[in-house]
């Protein structure tokens, strides 16, 4: 198995990490990744990251949810068995709405919650690698990728953009 | 830095000019419906008390953003503020009501009451009601115009115990208004078909007005960016007010569902009457109200790239305004004459209140810079980004 290799360097500050990374870009250095303890207002806008496909899988899974919820109940009480309730006709449009909504909302979730783990490769027994266990309290981390040995030229880039601390990491 | 707004002759021209034809038409509305006082009050009350209750929405708007301590409603905070210190004009409207309620309120012919309405007479007696109705409009009047002056003072003295105030008023404010959101709306509009009641009516109505203060908001808003104000709203705020005009809408077809719901399947003829009457009498209004209400906003607004757009944004808020308006119409005309009516009466008196609610709106808005420049969270409010 191919070793990788990383870079970290980690700020105490969201402004001083949006800072280092507009520094860094400015460098031409690539960053591989960046983590940070609650989500930083503008940080994906200065990552450039493109915007995810995860609503629109929401909107496709929702819409069938009711289509399916809709179309199921007025197959059964129509169809396949009907039933009277109350003198009500055995199509009656009222009594459908909450299932409807609710299996909208179930299959829009569920895609959303499941596209969101398969996506980026989340859930459970995922590989769980935590360089710094600070990034879950109160650190900001940039990581770099180390191609090709240039683990101390990019450590002393990282101290050049500001970073508190710097560290070489195998994975 | 922020240009303040200026009150120009042309605006004020527009609006007089749109005011006298307002009346005119109403005039000659009245006239042509001398013997049908019905129709005279029922307008009376649906623009009186739409416009005084998105004023109090528009209040409510910046109270509960004063009582979440957040920031980005500080750009847009004066609209708002403007628009909530209509409420003693429009309360003069209530006023009104209160001359010709035997022409919309069953009830308060005290003479000939059924016994249902016997046992409902501690409350709803003509004697009680004109006592709420009165002290509705001062309450809502001195809270509107103290949280006003507070916020005013701020921008001469950046003391932080104005701010610290305004979270107390705020306070007040939601608790009162939580009461009398409810109880105005069961006095005013739901006391009309006197027999009926709907546990949620108040909450339904407030929702209604709620949303159209939303969809104000944004409509004055790009009309101040029109005149060259209000350069300072970005992406960002926008994206905000068109994520509450999206979710209240949907909460407002909610809270049809849920009341219309319940009616249906319960099945109990005094309460099915209300909706008879409805789909009966005003069909395509019923159903339109609906669609114009839930599908329209739903389905434009929902996209991420529509909220972030003041065109798309617009066209929404125009919607949702006048299918509010037509959802007041529903919720007053059945009970208070009978058929729907719609002339020169109806548009006439629309013109007319909303000509002097605007009046009032941008009278107010002058007098004051239009952001709040010493609030402590105004600087925040420009660094933020909605997720993607």
């Amino acid at each position: 198995m191919q070793q990788k290799a990383f870079v970290s360097g980690y700020y105490l500050d969201d402004k001083d990490l949006v800072e280092g990374i507009k520094a860094l870009q400015e460098k031409n250095i690539e960053i591989a990744d960046v983590r940070t303890p609650f989500p930083v207002h503008g940080l994906d806008k200065v990552l450039k990251m493109r915007r995810s496909n995860l609503p629109k899988a929401g909107f496709f899974a929702g819409a069938m949810g009711t289509a399916i919820g809709f179309g199921f109940q007025a197959w059964v009480f129509t169809e396949a068995w009907p039933l009277n309730f109350g003198g009500k006709p055995f199509l009656s449009v009222p009594s459908f709405i909450p299932v409807t909504f609710e299996l909208t909302v179930l299959f829009a979730a569920f895609a959303l919650v499941f596209g969101f783990l398969i996506r980026s490769g989340l859930g459970p027994g995922a590989p769980n690698i935590i360089f710094d266990e600070e990034v879950t309290n109160d650190r900001f981390q940039i990581l770099l990728e180390v191609k090709s040995g240039n683990s101390d030229q990019l450590q002393l880039d990282l101290k050049s953009v500001g970073a508190e601390g710097v560290q070489h990491h195998d994975v | 830095m922020y240009k303040s707004f200026e009150f120009t002759k042309k605006i004020k021209s527009y609006l007089l000019a749109m005011i006298v034809i307002g009346a005119l038409l109403s005039v000659i509305g009245i006239v042509m419906n001398l013997d049908h006082t019905h129709r005279i009050w029922a307008n009376v009350l649906l623009n009186g008390f739409f416009f005084t209750a998105i004023a109090m929405s528009a209040a409510f708007f910046v109270i509960v953003h004063v009582l979440g301590e957040s920031g980005w409603h500080t750009t847009v905070q004066r609209i708002p503020e403007a628009m909530a210190l209509y409420v003693p004009i429009g309360g003069i409207f209530m006023l009104l009501v209160l001359i010709g309620m035997h022409d919309i309120y069953h009830w308060s012919h005290t003479e000939h009451l059924d016994e249902i309405l016997q046992g409902k007479s501690g409350y709803l007696n003509p004697v009680f009601f004109s006592i709420r109705t009165i002290a509705y409009i001062v309450i809502w009047s001195l809270l509107v115009m103290w949280f006003r002056k507070t916020s005013l003072k701020t921008d001469s003295d950046n003391d932080l115990k104005l701010f610290n105030r305004q979270r107390t008023i705020a306070g007040i404010f939601i608790v009162i208004f939580a009461v009398t959101s409810s109880t105005s709306a069961w006095d005013w509009i739901m006391s009309i078909d006197a027999h009926w009641f709907s546990t949620l009516f108040g909450w339904y109505m407030f929702v209604s007005t709620f949303v159209s203060a939303v969809a104000v908001i944004i409509i004055l808003l790009f009309v101040l960016r029109g005149m060259g104000y209000m350069e300072h709203i970005n992406d960002e705020h926008l994206h905000d007010l068109g994520k509450y005009l999206f979710g209240f809408s949907i909460f407002w077809a909610y809270l049809w569902v849920s009341q219309y719901l319940l009616i249906w399947y319960s099945n109990i003829p005094e309460e099915t009457i209300y909706f008879v009457q409805r789909i009966e009498d005003f069909g395509i209004l019923f159903y339109a109200n609906v669609i114009i209400n839930f599908l329209a906003p739903f389905l434009i607004l929902m996209a991420r790239g529509t909220k972030r757009k003041l065109n798309w944004l617009i066209v929404a808020s125009v919607i949702v305004f006048f299918g509010h308006w037509i959802d007041m119409y529903m919720a007053i005309m059945p009970g208070a004459i009978k058929h729907p009516e719609f002339g020169i009466l109806e548009i006439g008196m629309t013109v007319f209140v909303l000509g002097i609610f605007l009046y009032s709106f941008f009278m107010r808005f002058a007098q004051a810079p239009v952001v709040p420049e010493n609030h402590p969270y105004f600087k925040e409010s420009f660094d933020y980004d909605n997720i993607r």
